[in-house]
């Protein structure tokens, strides 16, 4: 029997343009987000493209050395604060935890949509100081370049990221109660999907280590905008103190990125290997371990800015000790795919690229934990080529594997799988081709946010940017048959994939409410028995 | 998760995510606990900055310390420590559906947040007054000796006393000194200037919940607003109960100035 679209659900429920700007339904306000970070990641994505054209050739030829700062500063600063912290979590997040525990909506439906519009307050000031001239302290901020020194509007963008900051603030507020007073009957926390405890971890960095960046960039505005002493040393302040501050947010806050996409994959290996998650309750509290070892290592970024060897040698240990439960996921989602029944769909591609490449992006970390070894790698390509690992690697990819995997849910349609593996491959490879050459650059000296440099290294600069170019096609495309599917998809049915999880339960796309009636739980999550017909998905 | 729904008809006020009032209370109170972790991890940072600080530059801390007033703080605690104890007699009227009672507490705690916030302002134009604001953007100037005449050395004098005092603290030159106590203003404004942008916004919670309360919205079945509201003033007065002997109080110089 061919599945119908439900004659009733949350995308008709309420027409204009009202219903949208003034919803409270967790699912339409996932929808907003959807749109404004993809519009975000577009705009980063076009600096990230500049930079690459730019640096096509060794003498600097396309852009002044003044712009280039502002395209990487910018880049940077779109990218995190508005596409890779919201994308998992404000997206997919919001759109499933209520599901996923068996509610109606998340527990304060208003506050979740403050959060979208102050993320949109946010993004307004970062827009707004870009086209009014740019930004070039870098997305760090490091005072006292951009306290005392910088002509550019340093406060504004530092305005925008702490707005941003306040709604990723209330995202994780809200996941955080209605984990824990929201959960449909039966619903204990060992049946919780790990998309849930991963969530739930990275909502913990959220509302514990946001409030510190804030304070951290009220105080540069406050040096900045009335020269009093904080952080300048030539106010008798302390540099390394802003570099303290800063980082023990935005060291967390890389795990605020990469704890959702770890959610996704471990949704994903299961329900395409058709088995089990392998150890269920390793890699639950593995989230809960990576955010409170995320808090005690942020100084690994200073191992050269003067610290003493006493305290660097410390946070060199502890950051050690972060790829243990990050290795316990890699080794668990490969034991669950081990003996399965394996199908190749979109998902699962985007899925086995995260594991390969979050090993790589995770193993080069170690790299620069090593005290030694940082000191010759420290501000090189190598440091932008493992984090892009970490974060288009890992992070994009898991995005992108959870957006096709729950593209039918959301939407009622099926993406056309064809030019959706094709996009998954291209992105793949272009990814690689991108980043790899930046490691041996890196590796070989070339230092990062540097405009011109030895032409010995334009051999692999051009690879890179060849890649990048590659890298593009292959996230323009998913926005094509995206937009395609909602009009000549096949309708999906509520189960296209034979997953399991209360949001496969209800229809496609849910109700306006989630269910139409409320769920009782009564088995744990996963139970992808042994022996069941393997479906077969077209 | 309750089923008290079934049972009680249902209140105006439950929201519909929520199936009981029992757990929009539980939901709401727990939420409001959460936002106060996040309160207290950004005051942390301020506060971690500040005491960093204190031992680096102990002396001209100590100097700072001292040139401002215990008398008014200390005034300024007593009315803080009031309004928390009005601001729990509203949730209490509030909890026993005595609606005179809550307007009357939430006024009083209301007047009370402004008495300490003019106290505040005073205490800062005493401060314009001494040259000791920071920074030459707002006010007459910061004198690199920490008052407003080339003669008035006064907390210059009082870090080099202590020094003295101190063998173990390095010797610093006047100018470094000066910058050091520039410093402590930095935070004493930024410590205290966000505490009182805090208060500004509890005095709006607290008017739009005297219009409601005014309105007869809480009883003993839906008193939740009130209660976080009383949760957060409480939260803003335990930072300045954290502020005041961090800034005022501790290694105070036995003289004065």
């Amino acid at each position: 029997m061919k599945p119908v679209m439900p004659e009733r659900h949350y995308l008709n429920d309420n027409y204009g343009i009202r219903s949208w700007l003034f919803t409270k339904d967790h699912k339409r306000i996932a929808i907003l987000y959807l749109f404004s970070v993809t519009f975000f990641f577009l705009i980063g994505g076009v600096f990230a493209s500049l930079i690459r054209l730019h640096l096509l050739t060794p003498n600097g030829e396309l852009f002044e050395a003044d712009t280039y700062n502002k395209l990487f500063t910018m880049h940077g600063v779109n990218m995190v604060f508005f596409f890779l912290i919201p994308s998992v979590p404000a997206v997919l997040g919001n759109f499933l935890m209520p599901i996923m525990v068996g509610t109606k909506d998340l527990a304060f439906p208003k506050i979740n949509l403050l959060s979208w519009y102050l993320y949109m307050a946010g993004g307004t000031f970062s827009m707004a100081a870009m086209v009014s001239g740019g930004v070039d302290s870098g997305w760090t901020f490091y005072a006292p370049l951009s306290s005392g020194y910088l002509k550019t509007h340093v406060i504004m963008l530092a305005v925008g990221v702490i707005i941003a900051g306040f709604s990723s603030i209330f995202t994780g507020l809200n996941f955080i109660v209605t984990v824990h007073r929201m959960r449909a009957p039966g619903m204990t926390w060992g049946r919780l999907p790990l998309f849930v405890w991963s969530n739930y971890a990275a909502s913990l960095i959220m509302i514990l280590g946001t409030p510190v960046i804030a304070i951290t960039l009220i105080l540069l505005a406050l040096e900045r905008g009335f020269h009093i002493g904080i952080f300048d040393p030539k106010l008798g302040g302390d540099p390394v103190l802003f570099q303290h501050m800063f980082w023990f947010y935005s060291h967390p806050a890389v795990y605020i990125m990469i704890l959702p996409g770890m959610g996704v994959i471990s949704e994903i290996v299961p329900c395409f290997s058709r088995k089990r998650i392998f150890g269920y309750s390793f890699v639950a509290f593995s989230s809960i371990a990576i955010a409170v070892f995320g808090f005690v290592v942020w100084a690994h970024h200073m191992f050269v800015a003067g610290i003493s060897v006493y305290s660097a040698l410390v946070f060199s240990l502890l950051s050690y000790a972060v790829a243990i439960p990050s290795a316990v996921k890699v080794f668990n989602w490969t034991a669950t795919m081990y003996k399965g029944s394996i199908e190749m769909s979109t998902p699962m591609l985007y899925a086995m690229a995260f594991i390969g490449l979050f090993t790589i992006g995770g193993l080069t970390g170690l790299f620069l934990a090593a005290l030694g070894l940082d000191v010759h790698i420290h501000d090189t390509y190598f440091v932008i080529a493992h984090f892009h690992y970490v974060m288009v690697g890992g992070m994009v990819t898991a995005y992108l594997g959870g957006l096709h995997f729950w593209w039918p849910k959301m939407t009622g349609k099926m993406y056309p799988e064809p030019p959706a593996k094709l996009a998954a491959l291209i992105t793949f490879i272009g990814f690689n081709l991108t980043f790899f050459p930046q490691f041996i650059l890196g590796y070989m000296g070339m230092p990062r946010r540097y405009w011109a440099y030895p032409p010995e290294f334009q051999v692999l600069n051009v690879l890179s940017s060849a890649g990048a170019s590659i890298l593009a096609v292959g996230f323009i495309l998913p926005l094509l048959y995206f937009a395609w599917s909602l009009k000549y998809g096949e309708v999906a049915g509520d189960n296209p994939w034979h997953a399991t999880g209360l949001e496969w339960e209800t229809s496609s796309p849910p109700p306006t409410h989630n269910f139409h009636h409320m769920p009782i739980v009564t088995k744990e999550p996963y139970a992808y028995g042994e022996g069941e017909e393997v479906p077969v998905v077209h | 998760m309750s089923t008290s729904q079934a049972t009680t008809t249902e209140h105006p006020a439950l929201a519909h995510q929520f199936d009981s009032m029992e757990q929009q209370q539980d939901a709401s109170t727990f939420g409001m606990w959460v936002f106060l972790l996040t309160e207290i991890m950004m005051f942390g940072g301020l506060f971690t900055a500040y005491l960093i600080y204190r031992i680096k530059y102990y002396p001209a801390f100590v100097a700072g310390s001292t040139s401002i007033s215990v008398s008014w703080g200390f005034a300024n605690t007593l009315v803080l420590i009031g309004s928390s104890f009005t601001m729990a007699m509203a949730v209490w009227a509030a909890q026993k559906g005595k609606r005179n009672a809550q307007v009357w507490f939430l006024i009083g705690t209301m007047v009370l947040g402004a008495v300490f916030l003019g106290v505040k302002a005073k205490e800062y134009y005493d401060k314009f007054d001494e040259c000791h604001i920071p920074g030459h953007v707002i006010g007459k100037g910061f004198n690199s000796w920490g008052g407003c005449s080339a003669t008035d050395k006064s907390l210059g004098n009082i870090a080099e006393e202590i020094r003295h005092g101190n063998p173990s603290t390095p010797e610093v030159s006047a100018e470094q000194t000066a910058k050091q106590t520039e410093i402590f203003f930095s935070f004493y404004f930024a410590m205290t200037g966000l505490h009182a942008f805090h208060m500004l916004i509890g005095m709006g919670l607290l008017s739009w919940l005297t219009l409601r309360a005014k309105r007869g919205d809480f009883g003993p079945a839906y008193y939740t607003p009130v209660e976080l509201g009383g949760l957060y003033w409480h939260f803003v007065d335990i930072v300045w109960i954290f502020l005041f002997p961090l800034l005022y109080l501790i290694s105070r110089h036995q003289h004065g100035v």
